[in-house]
């Protein structure tokens, strides 16, 4: 029973699991660059194709570096029938930039994604971990100016 | 039939930050009944008597999927609680672990003694981070007022990936992998996480547990229909007025729910159960919602009057064509080609052979697709299809000079 106690433990381990590293990597460098997915492969025994095919599988590790703050807003159908087109073009218009872009100050990424469970607040988005609802114009630079 | 709380029963009543508001609410009785009083197979017979299926949208039998697991060979098993609340439309675990935490725990806690497991996990989506110390400030006041003596309760974040809540991509995930979905057999009650026998429960089939332990499976029994037992949570959003969390007793009609409760005007489109739930015409807004006719997850999208049909579908398609794990080939490349059609009509560029091509995509893509996200894609399709046909047809784009495609 011990060992197989031991074994479980291990299996569970944080530190060998491919995604919690990488999650971690993107939470410190705000990235997973290629230098990291090699040096993770390296310290996992593992190829380094596997560990791009998982850094590349999730949308919210991204290869190419984001802005100190990320911007998610929903696209979906709820939020797309509370016109979530609106928040889009507002958030381009105020930071100068498309979606998939970083603003050249490294504050903010914006980008789009898919349904983020707060539908009863459409239309929303994330900012980091926060999420922001029953937007308009108006309070979407409200809740900018929050960030820094 | 009428709303009633089972599920939601401490929401907004308790607080979830405070244990003790929550065992003055008869919190962890069901435990300590089923810790002093029951034996795992008592647990399981209890839940199997209840007729509870599971929430998730699949609706398999909850004490089957635990028995299963319980028979299967092994010293080391799993209970995975499923918090990956991906669907489109869907936030009715959210609201319940906002709110209520502590049942889910309860809930867990029966699970894993059932089974016979000192491991469990949940899997929370990274969209919902901002409810992940919540969960494990009541994850940790249930372990110090020694209700988790014999278990541990670790939350795994996913990354965005809506193919994860899918259970056997979702337990790739948590073994770290990129969320692919499973060959099947063997199903996770004897081969699951790590290879070992795993059950995976939705959030809200959990929630069920104490109260079915408490009150024994002949009362479950008797609320909702002859095979939905119980109550379900809708998630009600789009062209609504009260867009919301509703529980409703299994059973109820659709009018109620959307026309009555998050009172709806003018609806014209109905979408039940996400982006791969059905697409219903108002004419069918008394349809009751029930596991015999039409359910989920539970998400309800209202469309009103004024909506593209065409559009909705087309959008909803482009969402099922992104999160495709990409494992299967039916599913990777039928919602890419069905985006490409639908594309075209949303243009007002159909052409006639586009819509036989969409039929024959949905029957191959239904029959030949790995899991659930490609064997339903085609749902919104075909529904689109047969009730809405004219919107196709009306942008099927004028034959030129004589040249038919």
């Amino acid at each position: 029973m011990d060992k197989i106690r031991e074994e479980t433990a291990s299996r569970g381990k944080d530190s060998e699991n491919l995604l919690v590293l990488l999650k971690r990597a993107q939470g410190e460098l705000g990235c997973v660059p290629g230098e990291v997915i090699a040096e993770v492969a390296q310290s996992l025994n593992i190829p380094i194709n596997e560990v791009y095919g998982v850094a590349t599988f999730y949308s919210f590790l991204s290869t190419k570096p984001l802005g100190r703050n990320v911007i998610r807003i929903c696209k979906s159908l709820p939020c797309y029938l509370k016109n979530s087109q609106m928040i889009v073009e507002s958030i381009a218009d105020r930071l100068g930039i498309k979606s998939g872009e970083t603003t050249s100050d490294g504050k903010f990424s914006f980008e789009l994604t898919n349904c983020i469970g707060a539908c009863d607040k459409a239309p929303a988005m994330l900012i980091n971990n926060d999420v922001h609802g029953d937007l308009t114009p108006r309070k979407i630079s409200q809740i900018l100016k929050t960030y820094t | 039939m009428p709303e009633k709380r089972i599920v939601l029963k401490n929401c907004e009543v308790i607080d979830p930050r405070r244990i003790t508001t929550y065992l003055d609410r008869d919190g962890f009785r069901a435990w300590e009944k089923v810790r002093s009083e029951m034996t795992p197979e008592q647990v399981i017979g209890e839940v199997k008597a209840s007729g509870l299926r599971g929430r998730g949208g699949a609706g398999f039998p909850c004490g089957l999927k635990w028995e299963l697991a319980r028979k299967a060979p092994g010293d080391e098993k799993y209970v995975i609680c499923n918090a990956d609340e991906g669907e489109v439309g869907t936030f009715k675990d959210r609201y319940i672990l906002e709110n209520d935490p502590f049942t889910l725990v309860e809930g867990i806690a029966i699970a894993a003694y059932a089974i016979g497991t000192k491991q469990s996990y949940i899997y929370l989506r990274a969209e919902y981070h901002y409810l992940f110390d919540l969960l494990m400030n009541a994850i940790s006041q249930a372990r110090e007022r020694g209700f988790l003596e014999y278990l541990d309760i670790d939350i795994r974040e996913g990354a965005g990936a809506y193919v994860c809540g899918e259970e056997s991509a979702l337990m790739d995930s948590i073994e770290g992998k990129r969320g692919e979905v499973r060959y099947r057999p063997p199903f996770p009650p004897e081969k699951g996480l790590w290879e070992k026998p795993t059950i995976i429960n939705n959030v809200e089939t959990l929630m069920n547990i104490p109260q079915i332990v408490l009150n024994g499976a002949n009362w479950f029994n008797q609320i909702g229909t002859e095979r939905s037992k119980g109550t379900k949570v809708f998630s009600v959003s789009g062209d609504v007025e009260r867009p919301g969390v509703y529980e409703l007793v299994l059973g109820s009609q659709l009018r109620e729910l959307v026309m009555e409760l998050a009172l709806a005007k003018k609806v014209k489109i109905i979408q039940v159960g996400g982006a791969t739930g059905r697409m219903i015409p108002y004419t069918m807004v008394d349809t009751p919602l029930s596991f015999e006719t039409i359910l989920g997850a539970g998400a309800i999208t209202v469309l009103d009057e004024s909506r593209d049909v065409v559009d909705a579908v087309y959008r909803t398609l482009e969402f099922l064509a992104e999160e495709s794990c990409g494992k299967c080939s039916p599913c990777r490349e039928g919602t890419e080609t069905m985006v490409g059609i639908l594309e075209r009509f949303s243009r007002g560029e159909g052409e006639e052979r586009d819509i036989r091509l969409l039929e024959e995509l949905s029957n191959a893509m239904m029959l030949s697709s790995l899991c659930g996200l490609g064997q339903a894609a085609p749902i919104p399709v075909m529904d689109s299809l047969e009730y809405f046909r004219d919107d196709y047809e009306s942008r099927i784009k004028q034959k030129q000079g004589g040249i038919v495609a």
